[in-house]
């Protein structure tokens, strides 16, 4: 796997820790998905944040910040910066949301806002599309990371578009990229694992499943599955079919 | 003074807002401040002066996607 900022992650999966039924169920996620990130967010402390924070720290992973809700570089950057001071990282997942239906990111809020955290130390993961001249424009702000979106966040449809996806793969060989938001079932992440894809990062799916648990330790193993995959080089597809029995040897009946 | 704690009025006698956060309960807490609308680091908040009206946003550790 690529490194993210000079972090080697055990294990592929990132998951949210937001939608979950309890605490205890929220940690069982974890421990049985074998998640290496957490993704965090910073909210008007209502009294509760002060617990969260002791249980995110003991599940001894590394943790994401996000500007998860602002719609606007300034108000992403000011979170970001809020975060960093809060969380002691300089790990940033970069959220600018362009439009309330579909969360869809606002490159131009994102790229601005990219451009101001790269330059005072941020570590930027900017949730982007799997546009190539936006991605483009992100590494040349500074971002040594990539977040194209699988689906609209909360969507549960995979990878929307995986011709797009692959391309963007493709395109920055080197740049270490995490498919995040809109998937919806292990098979999902097991198949950008294969394409190339370095990580996945999910919450609802696993949050919002009648059994969190079992579906988060799906999820990780099916990260496992995909780099196995991928590093036994897979067989190429093939139009017409191609019998796997010998035909030599068959009875003449 | 009369500021503005996390979107609620709030009639405060603390004119900084180092003591302003103690005064409202949050002075050991782990949080992170804005004051009308950009990042107050927590080094500078013993010298940052309050004024009638001011914005003061205190933020913590929550659950995120």
């Amino acid at each position: 796997m690529r490194g993210f900022y000079g972090v080697t992650l055990p294990s592929g999966l990132m998951l949210g820790t937001a939608q979950y039924p309890s605490p205890a169920v929220l940690q069982a996620a974890f421990a049985d998905s074998g998640a290496s990130v957490a993704t965090v967010s910073l909210r008007r402390e209502a009294g509760q944040g002060q617990a969260f924070w002791d249980i995110i720290r003991a599940l001894g992973v590394h943790v994401l910040p996000n500007t998860a809700g602002c719609h606007s570089a300034r108000e992403a950057v000011t979170t970001a910066r809020m975060a960093r001071e809060v969380f002691e990282t300089n790990w940033i997942k970069l959220e600018v949301i362009g439009h309330a239906d579909t969360l869809q990111p606002d490159p131009f809020g994102l790229l601005e806002a990219a451009e101001t955290l790269a330059a005072e130390g941020f570590e930027v993961f900017p949730y982007t599309t799997e546009d190539q001249v936006l991605a483009q424009r992100l590494l040349d702000a500074g971002c040594r990371v990539l977040m194209p979106w699988g689906a609209p966040i909360g969507s549960g449809r995979g990878l929307n578009n995986p011709y797009g996806l692959r391309t963007l793969r493709a395109a920055f060989p080197d740049v270490p990229m995490v498919i995040d938001a809109g998937l919806g079932l292990p098979s999902q992440a097991a198949a950008a694992i294969e394409m190339g894809f370095d990580a996945v990062l999910l919450n609802t799916a696993v949050a919002q499943a009648g059994n969190p648990a079992v579906m988060a330790r799906a999820f990780g193993l099916a990260v496992q599955a995909g780099v196995l995959a991928r590093d036994a080089d897979p067989m190429e597809p093939r139009d017409m079919a191609a019998p796997s029995t010998p035909l030599i040897g068959k009875a003449w009946l | 003074m009369r500021i503005e704690v996390n979107g609620e009025p709030r009639q405060i006698a603390a004119t900084t807002v180092a003591t302003a956060l103690a005064e409202l309960g949050w002075g050991e807490a782990r949080v992170a401040t804005a004051l009308n609308g950009d990042f107050l680091p927590a080094a500078r908040r013993e010298a940052q002066v309050l004024h009638d009206g001011d914005r003061l946003e205190i933020l913590a550790p929550m659950q995120g996607g």
